[in-house]
């Protein structure tokens, strides 16, 4: 385990400096002067003299970067343009609205996705299992910024059930998790549906049947639980899916997470705070993909001798 | 009896599937307004009508009028030109880029490959459209920008699919015979080896071009994507959420548009994975 520890650590490091260097570029994108066109055309030559210095625009690309690359480990993003605060205080601020948003959908996807794949997989070719792939095809389909708006429609606007915007992890949170972990409950479905109608195949579970032990047992203590690890995979997965998805969710819900902080620092041409939103999501997604892979080599010893 | 194996032959065995029949029906009816919008829609797009603003379908005008008095109708058909042009474009561009460098990555191997795995591992990193939105909202609101936004991402798919088949296809024994008898190596890849590795293409730019129009829309519905007023769906959702307790009809009616053919292009995505018996795999 310490040698598949090792590698995919190593192999986690190029990723970081890939992700670095392509946030770092994301500025130099700007079509003309980043600092233009974030003061304005009205800005004095001295105050553009100052925020290129602050944005250290000042010095040749090669220095820009080291700097970036080496503020990195010490935190140090950047100052926010607008507020002058830096950049990873304020995104730090928001990571728990983000954090409660993405554990709660992926929970809802979890929950709605279990019973329904299982139930697709063991009625597989009757009304259960073509209902719950078209709802999974359906899901599929409707991307958030459409699910967001139609559930508001439904249960705000019409039942005034639930709450159009807010914070909380109440009420105001039901609306947005739901938005963000449809399309995850669906992708899930299909994969429990798949893995476990491949291992529901193999010899063992009729071997299982055969000694006397029920279907149903034989299902859910042995089938289920070799399904789970490539739908463990799959989840970890959607993990960044649910971050890099949570920006428009947020929006929709004036949901106070990084998402939304991403699209004020683009409506503030707030640059240093947009590299810094992005490159905190991707990150986040590449720990995250890396504890999926340990978690996994954990739980299948064959993964780890491959 | 032997059904041919040309294009007819692909289309007759794809709309065996009940879905990809439906599918297809209605990506026809898309492609049909799209092609014909300036003809079909029955106002101008961009005509503006400030005192009717924010009024339901009526006789005159069948699916209401947005906030500025413009035909909701027309806004939805001429919409489907810039989706359409939006879902082939990224897909052509992402499928060149994609083809020469997958395929160049499992032919060559060695370094070349490593060098496309670690690119590709890179861009993998950031999650959904939020490289797109990055690039978008620094690039600013254009067609070409979203093209390139989303592009920029999009070849990946293509390319890991593609070095897979190549990978695989190259140990075959009659690349091994041409090989043998002095094919020199660009025309072995483009003539004996890609041809047998492009049927998982196809089926992966069917559900490409269904996710560059979400992207699309996405990015639109955000305000990064086409400069307005152009009419796209995603930003017609994204204007018309403000008026949901007054206006629902500018949710729903774009809301239905992206839905339909997104679930026309999954649809077909998926017969044509049947009717080629394509399983995809990218590692």
């Amino acid at each position: 385990m310490r040698r598949y520890l090792l590698g995919r650590l190593l192999r986690t490091v190029p990723v970081v400096f890939g992700v670095v260097t392509v946030v770092f570029l994301l500025i130099h994108l700007l079509p003309g002067d980043p600092v233009e066109i974030m003061l304005g055309e009205s800005a004095v030559p001295a105050q553009k003299e100052e925020l290129r210095r602050e944005l250290r625009l000042d010095r040749p690309v090669l220095s820009q970067y080291g700097s970036f690359l080496a503020g990195i480990p010490r935190g140090d993003l950047g100052v926010s343009f607008r507020s002058r605060e830096p950049v990873l205080g304020e995104i730090a601020r928001r990571i728990p609205a983000t954090l409660l948003l993405a554990a709660t959908s992926i929970t809802v996807a979890v929950f709605v996705a279990l019973p329904l794949g299982v139930l697709a997989a063991l009625r597989r070719g009757k009304p259960a299992d073509y209902l719950s792939g078209f709802a999974a095809m359906l899901s599929l389909s409707v991307p958030n910024f459409l699910l967001g708006p139609l559930l508001v429609l439904l249960f705000s606007v019409q039942l005034g059930l639930l709450p159009v915007s807010g914070y909380g992890a109440g009420r105001p949170l039901v609306l947005p998790a739901v938005t963000l972990g449809t399309g995850m409950a669906a992708l899930l479905t299909r994969m429990v549906r798949a893995t476990l109608l491949e291992e529901l195949r193999k010899e063992y579970v009729t071997a299982a049947t055969a000694r006397g032990l029920p279907y149903r047992s034989a299902v859910a203590r042995h089938a289920l639980r070799n399904a789970l690890v490539p739908v463990v995979t799959a989840l970890g997965l959607s993990f960044g899916a649910v971050l890099g998805g949570s920006v428009i969710t947020e929006t929709i819900f004036s949901w106070p997470g990084i998402g939304r902080l991403l699209i004020q620092a683009i409506d503030a041409r707030d640059y240093p705070l947009v590299q810094g939103c992005v490159l905190v999501i991707a990150l986040s997604t590449v720990a995250v993909n890396l504890a999926t892979d340990l978690l996994c080599a954990r739980l299948d010893p064959r993964i780890r001798y491959e | 009896m032997s059904e041919g194996s040309g294009l007819l032959a692909l289309i007759r065995r794809t709309s065996r599937h009940r879905g990809a029949a439906a599918g297809m029906l209605l990506l026809a009816l898309f492609l049909l307004a799209a092609v014909f919008a300036p003809v079909i829609a029955p106002r101008d797009p961009l005509a503006q009508s400030l005192d009717e603003g924010l009024s339901g379908p009526s006789a005159s005008h069948w699916l209401g009028q947005d906030k500025f008095g413009r035909d909701v109708l027309s806004r939805l058909i001429h919409g489907a030109r810039l989706s359409l042009a939006v879902g082939l474009g990224t897909v052509g561009v992402s499928l060149l880029i994609g083809l020469a460098a997958g395929s160049l990555a499992g032919f060559l191997g060695g370094a070349a490959d490593r060098i496309f795995t670690g690119a590709c591992d890179v861009l993998l990193a950031f999650p959904g459209i939020l490289l797109a939105i990055g690039i978008a909202a620094v690039r600013g609101p254009s067609f070409g920008n979203v093209l390139f936004a989303l592009s920029v991402l999009g070849w990946v798919g293509y390319a890991r699919v593609i070095r897979t088949q190549v990978l695989s296809v190259k140990t075959r024994e009659y690349v091994d015979s041409a090989r043998a008898v002095g094919t020199p190596p660009m025309r072995l890849l483009l003539r004996h080896i890609l041809p047998n590795a492009i049927s998982p293409i196809l089926v992966e730019a069917t559900f490409g071009i269904a996710r560059a129009i979400v992207a699309e829309a996405g990015l639109s519905f955000l305000g990064l994507g086409v400069a307005p007023p152009a009419p796209s769906w995603g930003s017609m959702i994204g204007e018309g959420r403000h008026f949901l307790f007054v206006a629902p009809h500018l949710v729903t009616a774009p809301g239905a548009a992206i839905l339909l053919t997104v679930m026309a292009f999954n649809f077909i995505g998926d017969g044509l994975r049947d009717a080629l018996d394509v399983r995809i795999e990218t590692r």
